[in-house]
């Protein structure tokens, strides 16, 4: 076949498979300059290939210590986010109450605002209330905005969920407690686990927000940042290719499993 | 980016699964509240570091002083006026530099998201892992990584100049010479990236709700692929577009990062603006009042959308 024809034939595909390598290039380009020994103190341009950084990951003053800091905001705003999400999702789905659709816009608003919008004016109100900045307003930022992501994760699910399942426990004489524990809860923990897992990686990665609630308090994003204007590390393409690497690892380790168990349960 | 594929799920129209909910049970006062306590804590947590701030900001807008003396309300609104005679080029920058954005993410990622969808076969759930995988690294290293592809005299750079393209993007405004970093087109390029996911992922999920007979009948009809495509695919994407739009554009509009680190003092967005008032120049009144108009700005922006989108049950 022609070479014209063929690319007329498969336009979409050619044209899908650029996007995509436009979309991973950067995560190439950091693969590989995580194995550069820079001349100066940014790690732009290639000079020779070195394992120095990834021998010494923490080499680095303070970046590791932004990473724990990252993942303990991350892990309490989840927690947060979570709790709270969940309460709401509920109430919206199972429940008819006055006021419903002001609750459905209060959830939406934070997800329809520039994040700059939502960090600039948390910023007014810690300095009007005198609060100092650091790890509780981060937390307090981080949980008010993952909390949106939660609802709609959950809701969605319970959405899907056929409420006779639950009739049927109480029928079989499951108190609420029970009920909640035994039934609703297994059913509603993908959506629950997909919503956490989200407002985990939101957290994990805020910048914006951060920027403006986090005083001297420094978040790993923070110190990318920072590093942007005094020197870039190595180490930060380091722990960027890990990252990567294990959450790709931990997907397809998932899909596989999972995949197995479809396979092994006929339905 | 469940975010994404939520507001579909959350569309008023019934989910025909789910048969109605009846809880026809004489309800006591006690569980009536029920509801409410299970409200109360999410609710409260969004009211005062959500809407309450915004209530701050309003006031921080119209207020006058000095960091030493601190600031009182004196309803001075002339520095709203202020605000946008000294940065309205900002805020074109950030209209136009978002709606770029926007624009190149749907050109881009409908192609992808069409792939994903009817062509990928057992593909798809491997290529949909690569779309969302970028994610996985922190946004600025990736960010920064556009710095060492930009490069003056990089292999794209002088792929783009020996094609001339760079003189077709100068005749635009959008570069300068044989640079593409620190210029619009730099800012562009780094906020089309950090978006296009957010762009993809509602697109195939509107697409893969298609019945991909619909298109065969379609040609069955004698339409040709291309009008196929445009009578029937494209329209019953649309819920996709708008909402993949909406994800793209409202962040794209606020960002700074991109044009910090990629682009010059000429390519500063309100975004930048706002970030530096409040944090390096500390004039909280003029921060507040020009993150108020971005708000504003954008929430107009997307409401006339909406509308002439038609489709407001999609939120």
């Amino acid at each position: 076949m022609a070479p014209i024809a063929w690319l007329r034939r498969h336009t979409v595909v050619v044209a899908g498979l650029l996007t995509l390598a436009y979309l991973l290039l950067p995560n190439l380009v950091v693969l590989v300059f995580s194995f550069n020994a820079p001349a100066g103190k940014f790690n732009y341009s290639w000079r020779e290939f070195s394992t120095a950084a990834w021998r010494d990951p923490c080499g680095v003053p303070d970046l590791c210590g932004s990473l724990a800091l990252s993942l303990q905001i991350a892990f309490w705003a989840t927690a947060g986010a979570t709790v709270l999400g969940v309460m709401i999702a509920f109430a919206l789905v199972r429940y008819r109450f006055r006021g419903r659709g002001a609750v459905n816009s209060l959830i939406f608003l934070p997800m329809a605002m520039p994040e700059v919008v939502m960090a600039a004016s948390l910023l007014t109100l810690f300095l009007n209330l005198g609060a100092e900045l650091g790890f509780p307003t981060v937390l307090i930022a981080h949980t008010m905005f993952c909390l949106s992501f939660v609802v709609v994760a959950v809701k969605a699910r319970v959405l899907s969920m056929d409420p006779r399942l639950e009739e049927a426990a109480r029928d079989l004489y499951a108190g609420p407690v029970q009920t909640f524990l035994r039934v609703t809860l297994p059913i509603a923990a993908p959506g629950i686990a997909a919503g956490a897992l989200l407002a985990f990686s939101l957290s994990f990665d805020d910048f914006i927000i951060t920027n403006f609630t986090s005083g001297t308090a420094v978040t790993f994003p923070m110190f990318v940042w920072g590093s942007a204007q005094r020197g870039t590390p190595v180490q930060i393409n380091v722990i960027g290719t890990a990252m990567f690497v294990l959450a790709v690892l931990t997907v397809v380790l998932g899909q596989l499993v999972a995949g197995r168990r479809r396979n092994h349960t006929p339905s | 980016m469940t975010a994404a594929k939520a507001p579909p799920a959350d569309a008023p129209p019934p989910v025909p699964s789910a048969p109605a909910v009846p809880p026809v049970r004489t309800a006591p006062a006690r569980r009536r509240l029920t509801p409410y306590w299970l409200l109360l804590p999410g609710v409260l947590w969004l009211l005062v570091f959500f809407a309450l701030p915004m209530v701050y900001q309003a006031s921080t807008s119209v207020q006058t002083g000095s960091l030493e003396e601190g600031y009182t309300v004196t309803w001075h609104f002339a520095v709203y006026g202020d605000a946008l005679a000294e940065y309205w080029p900002h805020f074109v920058r950030s209209v136009l530099y978002a709606g770029t954005a926007t624009a190149l993410c749907l050109l881009l990622g409908y192609p992808l998201a069409y792939l994903i969808a009817f062509r990928a076969g057992r593909w798809r759930a491997l290529l949909l892992v690569l779309v969302i995988a970028p994610f996985f690294t922190s946004f600025l290293i990736r960010t920064l990584a556009w710095k060492t592809i930009l490069a003056d005299g990089g292999p794209l750079v002088e792929i783009l100049r020996t094609v001339g393209l760079l003189e077709v993007t100068a005749l635009l405004g959008m570069t300068e010479g044989d640079r593409v970093l620190a210029t619009p087109l730099a800012v562009v390029t780094g906020l089309t990236y950090n978006f296009l996911p957010f762009m993809i992922l509602p697109l195939y999920t509107s697409l893969e709700r298609i019945d991909p007979r619909l298109h065969e009948a379609a040609g069955d009809l004698y339409a040709r692929p291309f009008t196929a495509f445009r009578q029937v695919t494209l329209p019953l994407s649309m819920p996709g577009v708008v909402s993949g739009t909406l994800l793209t554009f409202i962040p794209a509009s606020g960002d700074y990062v991109n044009a910090e680190l990629l682009g010059s003092t000429d390519t500063k967005m309100v975004g930048n603006v706002i970030q530096s008032q409040f944090l390096r120049v500390l004039d909280y009144p003029t921060a507040a009042a020009l993150s108020f108009l971005l708000m504003a700005i954008v929430l107009i922006m997307v409401t006339v959308y909406i509308r002439r989108a038609g489709t407001e049950d999609l939120l």
